[in-house]
């Protein structure tokens, strides 16, 4: 009997090595995997190159101060790691930059580098997979499409598929799926919206630990150039991907030096550890400070 | 199998407790008679019955589909637009006031003797139930499954069609579960007030002749009826609009 969780990747390794020299990604052969690489007739406003992001100002929650007021930059084309405890409104400001502020409002600004309106740009990933219990795994990837009256591309999405280890799967239903297969459709789906914008609150969360560090390699080199924001409770995550870590506390957020080399960093690099280490004895002293209140 | 066994054992308890109110009260034949006169009645007069039950069932089946169709659209419909719901829905919770029993006098007035007044009075009395349920399912479309569709840029129109409707064919799928135990009722009414033909009408008459055997024979096809009718819905809802249900794939 095959393996049934076996995923048709390279090793870590393999996947360091690849992501050091400029050899283009194999699996989108004709799918640059940066947005820059796109042919300039192809750039409406959903293609341009990705920006940074400008966020300042609080968001309130029926009157009451739910975080803020913050400043913060999230740089172009780099990814950034948001971490913090829970509650204190990681996923209200993925919303907000993802324009659905729908029950907090936000005073302040949030600005795109190039003043261009986000709608449009940004693709989410949301905490929970939001799998339509109807489509198959494959319709599911190519709901956007769908809803953009695109035609959907089943080709791309076959390839996606593959590299998420879910080519045998892709015609069951989100029901016949394990949780951690269930997470990596809806980051399939993801990764096919194909925005310069990249919101990601906890995408690894319901990986075992091999699946997780292959899917971090795979998503840092799919969504390379495009400015990435991800939210996440693992410093050791934050430690393997972050070009710039931020944490929130109620105070406001503060930034964390990622590790000099170039993400995704091994995960038994000397500095990456060490990174891992300072940052958790950082979160373990603001989760304190929220005890002793 | 079980259900089977179970099901059968209850219709043997129901004829012997039938049978036991006949003998032990001593009813005349005329007032109540015994399943096994009933029994007797319904082979006797199989032609005749069966004549009258198509009538009925082809009633009964286009006012399902039709008013399948009608309150369908018509929940799609206010679902998309706001404007129709301020002037409608008021209209329709209205309606809901009126006996649907009373409007049969009219409606056989105005559509006449033939099986179109029936099909309309089956499909008024279910009109309602669907377009309700399958509206309710349709407002109530989980929210972060429509935050997602905003995300990826999506047009209202893409987003009805390809998530809030399937999302809500399980609540269409109650609303016609509730039809297919009421048009049946609607039928039934539409012949008491003017046909010539259907079970309806074949009842009233064997009632007017104390030919109560006979009505009770045309009741009972008219009940297995329904629960085949209801049966048949229910599988058909399983199978296509409950839960994991492929049709927007198709779409
Ligand atoms: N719809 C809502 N109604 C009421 N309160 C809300 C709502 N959405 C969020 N909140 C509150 O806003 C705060 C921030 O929520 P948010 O989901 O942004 O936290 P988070 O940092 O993402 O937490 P976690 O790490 O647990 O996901 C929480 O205290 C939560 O209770
Ligand atoms: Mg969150």
């Amino acid at each position: 009997m095959p393996t049934r969780h076996a995923l048709p990747l390279q090793s870590y390794d393999n996947a360091r090595k690849r992501h050091g020299n400029t050899t283009p990604a194999t699996l989108f052969d004709d799918l640059p995997v940066s947005a820059f690489h796109r042919p300039a007739q192809d750039w409406g406003i959903y293609m341009t190159p990705a920006p940074s992001l400008l966020i300042s100002g609080s968001a309130w929650f029926d009157g009451t101060l739910l975080f803020g007021p913050l400043q913060l930059t999230i740089g172009a084309g780099k990814w950034t790691c948001l971490l913090g405890p829970s509650g204190v409104g990681k996923t209200t400001l993925l919303r907000l930059v993802a324009g659905l502020d729908a029950v907090t409002r936000f005073d302040g600004h949030l600005n795109a580098s190039d003043d261009l309106p986000l709608a449009g740009r940004t693709a989410l990933m949301a905490q929970s997979d939001l799998l339509m219990p109807w489509l198959n795994v494959t319709d599911n990837v190519l709901l956007g499409a769908r809803l953009r009256g695109k035609t959907p591309d089943h080709a791309r999405a076959a390839r996606v598929l593959g590299r998420v280890g879910l080519s045998d799967h892709t015609r069951k239903t989100p029901d016949a799926l394990s949780g951690g297969q269930r997470q990596r459709v809806a980051l399939a789906r993801t990764l096919m919206e194909d925005r310069p914008i990249v919101l990601l609150d906890e995408p690894f969360s319901a990986l075992d630990a091999r699946t997780r560090s292959q899917m971090q390699d795979l998503t840092v080199e799919l969504l390379s150039g495009r400015t990435v924001l991800m939210v996440t409770h693992d410093p050791a995550e934050a430690a393997r991907l972050a070009d710039t870590i931020l944490i929130m506390t109620e105070t406001g957020i503060s930034s964390f030096p990622p590790p000099p080399s170039p993400a995704p960093r091994a995960v038994d690099d000397g500095e990456t550890l060490k990174t891992q280490g300072q940052l958790l004895a950082l979160l373990r002293q603001t989760t304190q400070q929220d005890e002793s209140v | 199998m079980k259900k089977a066994a179970s099901l059968f054992a209850s219709a043997l308890f129901a004829v012997l407790l039938w049978q036991a109110v006949v003998t032990l009260g001593a009813l005349p034949r005329f007032i109540l008679p015994g399943p096994v006169l009933v029994a007797e009645t319904l082979w006797k007069s199989r032609a005749l019955i069966a004549e009258h039950a198509v009538i009925t069932i082809a009633e009964v089946l286009i006012g399902l589909m039709l008013g399948a169709l009608l309150g369908g659209l018509s929940a799609i419909g206010l679902a998309t637009s706001p404007v129709a719901r301020t002037l409608i829905r008021p209209m329709m919770v209205f309606s809901q006031a009126i006996p649907v029993f009373a409007l049969a006098p009219v409606l056989t007035l105005w559509l006449g003797y033939g099986l179109s007044s029936k099909i309309f009075m089956a499909l008024l009395i279910i009109y309602f139930p669907v377009t309700s349920a399958f509206f309710d399912a349709l407002m109530r479309t989980p929210a972060p499954w429509l935050d997602l569709a905003r995300v990826m840029g999506a047009h209202p129109r893409r987003i009805m069609w390809h998530i809030r409707v399937p999302a809500a064919l399980p609540g269409f799928a109650s609303g016609l579960r509730l039809a297919a135990v009421y048009a049946p009722i609607g039928a039934i009414i539409g012949e008491w007030v003017g046909a010539s033909k259907g079970l309806g009408y074949l009842m009233l008459l064997a009632n007017g002749r104390a030919k109560i055997d006979l009505m009770f024979a045309s009741l009972i096809v008219l009940a297995i009826f329904t629960l085949l009718l209801h049966a048949g819905v229910d599988r058909f809802c399983r199978h296509y609009l409950d839960g994991k249900s492929r049709t927007a794939k198709a779409i």
